[in-house]
């Protein structure tokens, strides 16, 4: 433990010397980035359009109330779309998301390189977000629900697949070792071996998915996508404040349902 | 759990079904499909838009395998820089302002009515995507990186705030009532009582969010909020797939080296 001496009375320290001037050069260097990352969007910025922000948000928030409810009764052919958006494209990832997890586990793989292949496919779907998914469907097939179904399905794989894949590897080889042992061909090792186990683990991931899923296919509709979005991108380009808190409160709706239905049932998988 | 029945006759043990109830399985079974067939109803597909796309598949194929980051280099470089100052600066900013947030919503440690308020603002924070923050902010500030910080800083108090006031409520109090004991203030209580037992837990998660805030400020220049998002959108717009392709790999390869950094500092603090 580190003490110093002041007066010939011992002192405690919580760092040595040389740990405290470490600390505090961390900390210089971590404030020196920041003032250079702010100093550059600060360059980028028109400080003359900020000076009015409060009075603008004021003028929205002004603008936004009352909400025109009798608005809601056009969205309810779109909120229905959304709940199709994020439920299709779960299935659609949860389909590709179990070969490839199985391809990625290290205890199920047929290869490294097969793995390496598999954990690529999951890293790219990981890090494109499903908006940019959805700006690259639309320009490739069109506007539509289809384009929010492929888009948020090709996000989820790397979600599912990397929880899936963990799962797997953590599944207990013994009983895949009993199996082997009575001559059970491979399909069936994993099909009794690990599937049982890993079984509430993909229900999780499903669910779990599933509502980040609601609330991604609520703004997918901005660029093209299909769902509330569509109808929160035109009221939003026709200055329509009225109808955009209309919707803004569909989605919180929404987004508060989808979670405590996804919290209910994780809570009665487990 | 219901014994599985063994039926000599028909001389093989089947797997007991997921649901006991059969009257239970067939209603799911049935409303699944119903489900399906009612969800599926509601895509519409425009075959002859998807058969014109088919063209540009292969040509964003194309363009992943020949990526051309040289036409739009300066774009590229001014957008991944905007979107690196903003992911700092709005991490920093976020994490600051999400502590008040975290105290203000442990029910162990805060009254009633700030309890109230730091749950509601968290709660709206938390239902909104990035993206249509994004739009609230542009309106407010106008176009350009300030409002892509502000969005991002706004969604990380809800994150940080919401997991940070779960750990607080989970500590353990004793350590807290012995501080208490020796007359300790409020501050001396919360730095010593508090702090130490959810550092580690509070520096992982303000790594994980950095990461998640290098993915989202790559999207939300779609509506004008600065970042990468912006380039890529008109990239696409104007069907410049190579170019396109270019900025999704840069990010990829971005969020792959935040992901493992981020990875390797949350092991070593836990």
């Amino acid at each position: 433990m580190p003490v110093s001496e002041r007066d010939g009375i011992p002192i405690w320290r919580k760092r040595t010397p040389r740990q405290a001037l470490l600390t505090w050069l961390a900390w210089i260097a971590g404030l020196v980035i920041l003032v250079i990352c702010f100093r550059f969007i600060s360059g980028q910025t028109l400080w003359f359009f900020v000076t009015d922000a409060p009075q603008q948000a004021a003028d929205l928030v002004d603008r936004m109330f009352p909400p025109r409810w009798e608005y809601a009764n056009r969205l309810w052919g779109a909120l229905w779309d959304t709940i199709n958006i994020a439920t299709l494209g779960t299935l659609m990832a949860l389909v590709i998301s179990v070969p490839v997890a199985f391809l990625a586990a290290r205890n199920t793989t047929p290869h490294p390189i097969v793995r390496g292949a598999a954990l690529f496919v999951i890293v790219f779907s990981r890090s494109v977000n499903s908006l940019i998914w959805a700006l690259l469907l639309v320009s490739i097939i069109g506007p539509g629900v289809l384009a929010g179904i492929l888009a948020i399905g090709l996000r989820s794989i790397g979600f599912c697949s990397k929880l899936l894949f963990e799962a797997i590897e953590e599944t207990d080889p013994r009983p895949m070792e009993a199996l082997e042992s009575t001559g059970a061909s491979g399909a069936q090792v994993t099909s009794y071996g690990i599937v049982p186990q890993v079984m509430p683990a993909f229900a999780g991931i499903s669910v779990y998915r599933w509502d980040i899923n609601i609330r991604e296919s609520t703004v997918v509709g901005l660029v093209g996508a299909g769902g509330i979005g569509l109808q929160l991108d035109a009221s939003i380009n026709s200055l329509a404040w009225d109808q955009v808190s209309v919707i803004f409160a569909l989605i919180v709706v929404l987004v508060i349902g989808s979670e405590w239905v996804s919290a209910k049932i994780r809570e009665a998988i487990r | 759990m219901t014994r599985p029945k063994h039926d000599p006759a028909a001389g093989r043990w089947r797997p007991p079904p997921l649901i006991p109830n059969p009257w239970w399985r067939w209603a799911l079974y049935l409303g699944t499909l119903g489900y399906l067939v009612l969800a599926f109803g509601t895509i519409d597909v425009d075959i002859q838009r998807v058969i014109r796309g088919m063209e540009r598949v292969q040509i964003l194929f194309a363009g992943f395998l020949q990526p051309d980051f040289v036409s739009r280099w300066s774009f590229i470089v001014e957008g991944i820089l905007e979107s690196v100052t903003m992911t700092v600066v709005a991490t920093a900013l976020g994490i600051v302002l999400s502590i008040p947030f975290a105290f203000g919503a442990a029910r162990n440690i805060a009254p009633l009515p700030v309890y109230l308020f730091c749950r509601s603002f968290i709660a709206v924070s938390r239902s909104f995507q990035e993206i249509v923050i994004a739009i609230f902010f542009v309106v407010m500030v106008g176009f350009g990186p300030l409002a892509g910080v502000l969005t991002l800083a706004f969604a990380t108090i809800g994150f940080l705030g919401k997991l940070l006031a779960e750990d607080i409520e989970d500590i353990d109090a004793r350590p807290l009532e012995a501080i208490r004991a020796t007359g300790a203030g409020w501050s001396k209580q919360m730095g010593f009582g508090v702090v130490p037992q959810i550092m580690p837990r509070f520096i992982g998660l303000s790594v994980y969010r950095l990461d998640i805030n290098f993915r989202e400020s790559s999207v939300i220049g779609i509506v004008g909020a600065g970042g990468i998002g912006g380039a890529l959108n008109t990239s696409i717009s104007r069907y410049e797939y190579s170019t396109t392709a270019a900025i999704i790999l840069v990010i990829v390869a971005l969020v792959f080296i935040t992901e493992y950094a981020s990875g390797i500092i949350r092991k070593r603090v836990q």
